[in-house]
């Protein structure tokens, strides 16, 4: 759900390891950052609707992920996909780290891209402090 | 009370003015990310609002939900009023939380979260609808020659009194006859005595055209008077 940069980037992994691939999004023109290889299905419909969501096979899901750029979007649509259509394996995106965390006590499987990319910059920062450093020192 | 209103639009500007004044004197801060929302709301109540994202924990901490009493979240989404509710109670244990929703079909999974109360206009004029128009009504489908038969259909609606009975004990009109029940998946039975009506079965009759009316309450009415809301 959420046919982004990253919701899009992912569906084309997922369909290259030859699982079948179902890409929702609300506005159609964001299916043309798939490549023309992608086999999967794209499904233009608002994701946290459950007619949409019962439309598009959910129930038959193994998984389902959640990157729109909505934090709530993502949590609600989560929160349907676990609840009433039991899809066994979700993953939600939440960009504010506090909301990230409680979702996460809430027993949702969640990742914030701030937290990591931010973790990520400081540890680079910090590899390139120490390089500096030994070369000053060397 | 203290009471948390989240989302400045129609809803909850006017809810906001009607909790100021009521008589049990309740406290009122409407959160609302609208700068001019915000604005309107200061100029017309006072200086009750607060210009924040409901759902941020900062804007949360600010406007002391720790201490609210009930927090209503009123905002045109459904997805904002959900979090914020599911915030509210999740980190500052809030003990009372109302949610307005938009699509109806988002109260049982509203429920199943956790949230007290739903409410949605949506549903509100349905209830409204259903109790003012028979829409559950009698559809006439052919008229036989002669003798004034007619054949109907009827749609057997959820809460109708009937649902579960067998054919045998219904009361029908003298001279009606069920003839065929489509259930709501579609499949033709012709019934017998014995055949249990369901909600939402298509029931075509043979009925007689004075007792059409009384056909048509006998299939459709409720056991007990409807509940509006649900």
């Amino acid at each position: 759900m959420g046919c982004g940069r990253v919701g899009a980037t992912l569906a084309t992994w997922l369909d290259a390891d030859g699982h079948d691939v179902t890409v929702l999004d609300i506005r159609p023109d964001a299916f043309k950052r798939l490549p023309p290889e992608f086999k999967g299905r794209r499904h233009a419909g608002n994701a946290i609707d459950q007619d949409v969501l019962a439309r598009v096979g959910l129930r038959q899901a193994d998984a389902f992920v959640a990157v729109t750029q909505g934090d709530n979007r993502n949590v609600m649509a989560t929160q349907m996909a676990k609840h009433l259509f039991g899809v066994r394996r979700t993953l939600c995106r939440i960009y504010d780290p506090i909301r990230e965390e409680i979702y996460r006590d809430l027993g949702l499987e969640t990742i914030s891209p701030t937290l990591v990319g931010a973790q990520l910059l400081k540890d680079l920062l910090d590899k390139q402090l120490v390089v500096a450093d030994g070369e000053a020192e060397g | 009370m203290y009471i948390i209103v989240v989302g400045a639009g129609k809803v909850g500007y006017y809810l906001a003015k009607e909790l100021l004044e009521a008589p049990e004197g309740h406290e009122v801060l409407i959160i609302e990310l609208d700068a001019a929302k915000v604005e309107r709301v200061t100029q017309e109540l006072g200086d009750i609002a607060l210009r924040g994202d409901g759902c941020e924990a900062a804007t949360m901490e600010k406007a002391g939900y720790g201490r609210a009493d009930m927090v209503i979240a009123v905002t045109g989404d459904d997805e904002d009023n959900l979090v914020v509710c599911q915030v509210a109670k999740a980190k500052f244990s809030v003990p009372r939380t109302v949610a307005r929703i938009n699509n109806p079909k988002n109260e049982t999974i509203f429920k199943q979260l956790g949230i007290d109360t739903t409410v949605s206009a949506t549903a509100a004029i349905l209830a409204q609808i259903e109790q003012e128009l028979p829409i559950h009504g009698l559809i006439q489908l052919l008229s036989l020659k002669g003798g004034g038969l007619e054949i109907v259909e009827v749609k057997v609606p959820q809460r109708a009194s009937v649902v579960g009975k067998r054919i045998g004990e219904l009361l029908l009109p003298q001279q009606s006859l069920i003839t065929l029940i489509v259930d709501s998946d579609g499949t033709p039975r012709v019934p017998s005595n014995d055949t249990v009506i369901r909600a939402e079965d298509q029931v075509v009759a043979v009925t007689r055209r004075e007792s059409e009316d009384a056909l048509r309450a006998a299939l459709t009415n409720s056991s007990s008077p409807a509940a509006p809301g649900r």
